[in-house]
């Protein structure tokens, strides 16, 4: 399995580090039943995901990873905090 | 008065020969790791060709200047290996001294890719990975930088690893060396 890092090109996965889903964080005053879906609850979609990835043997980036669960196919990687410095 | 001895990160284990290829360690003299501040870039570009005629390399490349050279060492670090950095470099960037700190080997030899290619999950081959290439990868399960070092004979890799981990670094690439070499 590869992941197009933006920086680095095309890696081998062993380079990363899976974290997990890559979710919106709720606002500070969201409310307990946000921060409690925030935190703890996950859905376990047959289809396309977006994940956090850590490329710790390369540039050192974190990437937000599309990935499909049921084909495997990883279909584009972005800097994760890249949409927010817009 | 107990009389100090330096030693190199690779001492009693280097230079190797395998067939055709040859480890050697290399003492690059200092190692400063450079990160620029938010936006000045072009600023740390400038401050490194005024002081030691050389530029800020792109992603995944290295410049060199007479005996320095600026290697890509991760999302926004480089790493000024030779010369002590100048104190302008400090007003826009942070200049951390990491001299000592890396096991410093050079691989060659006609084929060297190939000793690579059991090691590295990246294209090492000389068309690929081209002239003044500079990368953060694996060596085996150590975290490495590898850049291209070409000499007069040909092709060449300047790999660095944790000078904790020299030892491991020598074994997984006499590994190879030896393995490649016996299939020639
Ligand atoms: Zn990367």
């Amino acid at each position: 399995m590869r992941i197009p890092c933006p920086i680095c090109g095309p890696r081998d996965s062993r380079e990363f580090t899976y974290r997990g889903a890559a979710l919106d964080r709720p606002a500070p005053d969201a409310g307990a039943d946000a921060w409690e879906d925030y935190v703890h609850l996950r859905d376990n979609p047959a289809g396309p995901t977006l994940d956090l990835w850590y490329h710790h043997a390369g540039c050192a980036s974190w990437l937000k990873v599309s990935r499909n669960t049921v084909t495997h196919e990883i279909t584009g990687a972005v800097l994760a905090g890249a949409e927010d410095k817009a | 008065m107990i009389e100090l001895v330096a030693s190199t990160p690779c001492q009693g284990l280097l230079p190797l020969e395998h067939g055709p290829f040859t480890l050697t360690e290399l003492t690059p003299g200092s190692l400063t790791a450079l990160a620029p501040f938010s936006g000045q870039d072009a600023a740390l570009s400038r401050a490194l060709d005024a002081a030691f005629g050389l530029s800020l390399p792109d992603v995944g490349a290295a410049t060199a200047g007479g005996s320095a050279r600026v290697i890509w060492f991760g999302r926004g670090q480089y790493l000024l290996i030779g010369p002590a950095p100048v104190a302008d470099l400090a007003n826009v960037a942070a200049v951390t001294d990491q001299s000592d700190a890396w096991a410093v080997v050079r691989l060659s030899g006609e084929g060297a890719d190939e000793v690579l290619a059991r090691l590295v999950p990246v294209d090492m081959r000389p068309a690929v990975f081209g002239e003044g290439a500079a990368i953060r990868t694996y060596l085996g399960h150590m975290t490495v930088s590898i850049a291209r070092d070409d000499d007069a004979k040909g092709p060449g890799y300047r790999i660095m690893a944790f000078r904790s981990m020299a030892g491991t670094l020598v074994h997984e690439i006499e590994t190879a060396m030896a393995a490649v070499a016996a299939r020639l």
